[in-house]
């Protein structure tokens, strides 16, 4: 068995920033953004086949815990990204809009699929085309269904977002009016 | 057996006819199941006579929808009945017209007609006079059609991300 020596293993990239001894000086901004990245709790909002990728990438195999999203939160209030994995009827619009408004900010939507990002194959009366009709939407991963890596490269695209966004992003009046664009307050 | 079952036909057929021979528009057997155009009048009485008379006994609704024929402008409902006792069916038809599709519920004698009923309301717009909760229950409420009627196209009218050419709209 392959043995690697402690000092090797790299948790996280740390940030730029000014290195002496016995100090490291770097900005908040680089700081909350790195503990943010590695520890994004994601709610799944499963209603198809996506949601069985999904399951096998939070699986042994995929491992999603890798990149620091261990926990799932099965409550919107706790969670920081919310991932739609599959066909959502419009009867269900309501629904997933209520959720995504039920969490709080910093919060970030990641669109698994085909049919979350587009409609898909259902061109269709009582399918909505695309989640980015009722919220907005950060990194679309198309497939149908996406395999667990691209899965994993979409978290990894939200990480990346998640990494370098702004802190006073959410209180910009750029950020307010492109809520009001989908009627949120 | 085969015989048997040939009578038990006969006899459904004969005990609708002693009393409502006027009311039948054809009779049929697609696929070896028993169907009965009726006209609309009398439907809920039909249904209720058969629910009771000794021979046909039809006393469990299986389903209940709607057709439409745009080529006869007409809305048609289906109601399949069976018999559990003989395991005998039967499919009444009734024609309505497609402007004004209005026929009597039948929850008073099938409970169960509740929910069928109100699908067949959603889908293609048929008015079930005296129905306890006459509303939509599979479709978004705010739903301006009926989308099984042929006139609405199946497909959502409100993308602009397909192109007609390439997805063949």
């Amino acid at each position: 068995m392959q043995t690697v020596s402690l000092d090797k293993v790299i948790v996280s990239d740390k940030p730029d920033g000014l290195e002496g001894a016995g100090f490291f000086a770097t900005n908040l901004e680089k700081v909350v953004g790195l503990a943010r990245k590695n520890s994004i709790w994601p709610l799944p909002f499963a209603t198809s086949c996506c949601g069985i990728e999904f399951m096998a990438t939070m699986g042994a195999h995929y491992d999603l815990a890798r990149f620091g999203s261990e926990r799932l939160s099965f409550s919107p209030r706790q969670a920081d990204l919310l991932m739609v994995m599959g066909t959502i009827a419009k009867k269900m619009g309501p629904v997933l809009r209520l959720v995504y408004e039920q969490m709080a900010e910093p919060r970030w939507v990641l669109s698994v699929g085909a049919c979350a990002c587009s409609g898909g194959i259902f061109d269709t009366y009582s399918v909505l085309q695309g989640i980015d009709r009722i919220i907005p939407v950060d990194v679309y991963v198309p497939g149908c269904p996406p395999r667990p890596e691209q899965i994993i490269e979409g978290i990894m695209n939200i990480q990346r977002l998640v990494e370098t966004e702004s802190l006073r992003r959410r209180n910009s009046p750029a950020y307010k009016a492109m809520l009001n664009t989908y009627g949120i307050e | 057996m085969e015989s048997n079952k040939a009578e038990l036909t006969e006899k459904i057929i004969d005990a609708l006819k002693e009393k409502y021979e006027d009311q039948v528009l054809g009779i049929e057997s697609p696929y070896e199941l028993l169907t009965v155009s009726l006209k609309k009048e009398m439907i809920v009485e039909i249904i209720h006579y058969l629910y009771n008379h000794p021979d046909t006994r039809f006393q469990f609704l299986t389903t209940l929808c709607g057709i439409h024929y745009p080529d006869q402008n007409a809305i048609a409902v289906m109601y399949q009945l069976h018999n559990m006792v003989t395991n005998q069916r039967i499919r009444l038809k009734i024609f309505l017209p497609e402007d004004d599709p209005v026929t009597p519920t039948i929850t008073p004698i099938f409970a169960g007609a509740n929910w069928m009923e109100r699908e067949t309301y959603d889908f293609y717009g048929v008015v079930f006079e005296g129905h306890p909760n006459l509303k939509r229950i599979l479709n978004v409420e705010d739903m301006i059609m009926f989308p099984m009627r042929k006139e609405f196209p199946l497909e959502d009218q409100v993308r602009e991300d397909k192109s007609d050419n390439m997805f063949g709209r």
